[in-house]
């Protein structure tokens, strides 16, 4: 295996490194056919990433020296991202970034040909693993909304930092709302809610209804956001209702990169009102012409995350897993005009045999074995430590 | 209990997230004094800072008809915080609201350069201070200053102040009416002292002081270092009007105007 990135494209490719350190500890290299894949997954399998650069990406791209095995591997997020750590210095003095695998050491050689005839070469030790791949299928997703990177850094600004996560939901006059979101169990400790409320206008592609909602882990989204924004991209994202999965999408000719954020279920049957009995109020409501939009959503007490895994094979019978595709691609493809049902999905969330509707669900990885070792019957969690070999 | 008002205009805008962001540096929690004609920050530490003129609305509606006030406490890293996505606002809007628990809601519409409007809101939790509380948070009555002075710039007697609190917490304020300042330290080992002169001394209240004192003779205080360098480290610009007014062995009062806001900080003496 060998490529071979050049230009201001090894800042890209360090930028993008830098975004999946937001999620995991582990990073998971596998090149392929279509491209280099970089993935991660964090640590309670509540978000997935993945960055899919494309051969013409690289100035020379070789997924598998012949007589190899394919190379599927994981390595520490921390080696990998000290390679890439400063992205200034990467612009002003790395010309060439070449990563290739030393089969004799077994090491993953990341080598940087900088200015004045430098060349830092790291060694990496990695471990064979399985491929991981998460099963989503953005064209499933009933709604879909595309903002320019810019848009969407704008509106999430006014949070604070700090904040875990955020509910972007649709209100009245297609306006895109987003808030943040405080546990229940805090409620001691009364924090400032802060909203934001962007026009429809300002988005490329908005199909969804008013009143959906999703809530989702805010610093997780901010590392593809802070990707988008530096590549100068659009941001896709596809979702459905409380519980399931989201997809943030972006792509471009050279690459492609999907983050898969949980988002929390809704375990009450009869969602609270937000809108709070005015107490003493002599004067008309003066709300904010958005809030009473958000009455439909259920922030209620979810005490964890949940760590929720479920193999793909041998479960096509779980309806919390969006698609049951089994390919080891994923399909980013969004053809939003092939969804002619635009209802929400007024299924419960409740699916028979999983886990109590309190936690947190995001039951969409699976462990997608190469065909070559396809499993005897369902296999457990990503075999993380398999040899590698069938 | 009601309360509503809108600011449109870019200075005063900036002049309340300056203020915002002050009292911020001042202290963790403050208290808002809404009133019919104004509105009051106050702090604990003894500091009250009232503006006016700022709205291009206000309206308000007390607890009762006598008592036409209305006391909040806030944390006020939440106020700034909130002004600082105000930068480029049209409209802000605050408002006293109650979703699930009181609330001073500012509302922010942000000039956009595409043609949908942008609405920022934040939903401040405020805790409503009941009428028995009231008499602690009103302005402190001062005596007449025995000493009325301008203050030089304060960035600079701010880097002195920050040099001398390594030296020691107890620090003596001293001016006359001839325009000089003194600010000293005093320990077993060193006594340093920073004179300030041809600072100017405004006319003063009480015309029977001025006759008493001969204008070489110095009022002093003694104070916290500590109490004078936060009320220093939270200036950002330098105001209109700058005065301390000294009672001998009693209190100082910083009396600050910064365009239309007036900012009075007390720092009572060490017993």
């Amino acid at each position: 295996m060998k490529c071979l990135v050049t230009g201001s494209n090894v800042k890209v490719l360090g930028k993008a490194v830098h975004s999946l350190s937001r999620i995991g500890d582990e990073l998971y290299l596998e090149p392929l056919e279509d491209g280099l894949s970089l993935r991660t997954v964090n640590s309670s399998r509540s978000a997935y990433a993945c960055f899919l650069f494309a051969p013409l990406f690289f100035q020379q791209y070789q997924a598998a020296t012949p007589g190899q095995d394919p190379l599927r591997c994981k390595i520490l997020m921390k080696s990998f991202l000290s390679v890439f750590r400063s992205l200034a210095i990467l612009e002003k003095t790395v010309e060439k970034c070449c990563i290739s695998l030393n089969v004799r050491s077994s090491r993953l050689v990341v080598q940087l040909y900088c200015k004045y005839g430098v060349r830092k070469t790291h060694n990496l030790s990695f471990q064979d693993c399985e491929s991981l791949q998460a099963v989503f299928d953005p064209a499933v997703c009933p709604h879909v909304l595309c903002a320019p990177a810019r848009v969407l850094g704008e509106a999430v600004l006014p949070f604070p930092p700090a904040l875990a996560e955020v509910t972007l939901g649709i209100g009245r006059g297609h306006r895109i709302i987003l808030r943040s979101y405080q546990e229940e169990a805090d409620s001691t400790i009364k924090a400032m809610v802060t909203e934001m409320s962007i026009g429809g206008e300002d988005f490329q592609q908005l199909q969804a209804q008013e009143g959906v909602a999703i809530t989702f882990c805010l610093k997780e989204f901010r590392g593809l956001l802070s990707f988008a924004e530096s590549a100068n991209l659009s941001l896709s994202i596809y979702f459905d209702g409380p519980g399931r999965p989201a997809i943030f999408a972006i792509k471009d000719s050279l690459l492609d990169g999907h983050f898969v954020l949980a988002t929390l279920s809704e375990p009450d049957p009869h969602p609270q009102d937000l809108r709070a009995p005015e107490l003493q109020q002599p004067a008309p409501q003066l709300q904010a012409h958005s809030t009473p939009h958000l009455d439909d959503f259920a922030l209620d007490d979810i005490d964890s995350y949940m760590i929720a895994m479920e193999t793909t094979v041998g479960s096509e019978g779980s309806r919390t897993l969006p698609s049951t595709s089994l390919s080891p691609g994923f399909q980013p493809h969004c053809s939003p005009g092939s969804h002619s049902e635009e209802e929400d999905d007024t299924e419960p969330s409740t699916v028979p045999g999983t886990p109590p509707p309190k936690k947190f669900r995001s039951l969409f990885f699976g462990s997608i074995l190469a065909p070559a070792h396809s499993p005897q019957g369902p296999s457990p969690v990503l075999a993380e430590d398999s040899e590698g070999e069938g | 209990m009601k309360f509503r008002a809108k600011l449109v205009d870019a200075a005063c805008l900036n002049n309340f997230t300056r203020v915002s962001n002050m009292i911020a540096k001042l202290a963790k929690t403050c208290t808002l004094r809404i009133s019919p004609d104004k509105l009051n920050f106050i702090l604990s530490d003894k500091v009250a800072n009232g503006g006016e003129n700022f709205f291009s609305e206000f309206q308000m509606e007390g607890v009762s008809a006598e008592n036409n006030a209305i006391y909040l406490e806030l944390t006020s890293e939440n106020l700034s915080r909130a002004l600082k996505t105000a930068q480029n606002a049209r409209v802000l809007k605050i408002k006293l609201t109650n979703k699930h628990f009181p609330c001073l809601t500012v509302s922010i519409e942000l000039l956009s350069v595409s043609s949908s409007s942008r609405v920022v809101t934040h939903d401040i939790p405020v805790k409503v201070i009941p009428r028995k509380l009231w008499k602690d948070l009103q302005e402190p009555t001062v005596p007449d200053a025995d000493v009325s002075i301008y203050l030089p710039v304060l960035k600079t007697m701010k880097s002195i102040v920050e040099k001398m609190k390594n030296i020691s917490n107890h620090l003596i304020i001293e001016a006359n009416l001839n325009g000089e300042l003194n600010l000293k330290i005093e320990t077993e080992l060193v006594c340093v002292t920073t004179h300030f002169k041809d600072l100017g001394n405004p006319p003063l209240a009480s015309e029977n002081a001025s006759q008493d004192r001969s204008s070489e003779q110095m009022a002093e205080v003694h104070i916290d270092i500590r109490k004078l360098l936060q009320f220093l480290a939270g200036q950002q610009v330098n105001p209109t009007k700058a005065t301390c007014n000294i009672v001998k062995n009693k209190i100082v009062h910083f009396d600050l105007l910064h365009e239309d806001v007036s900012l009075q900080y007390f720092i009572p003496a060490l017993s």
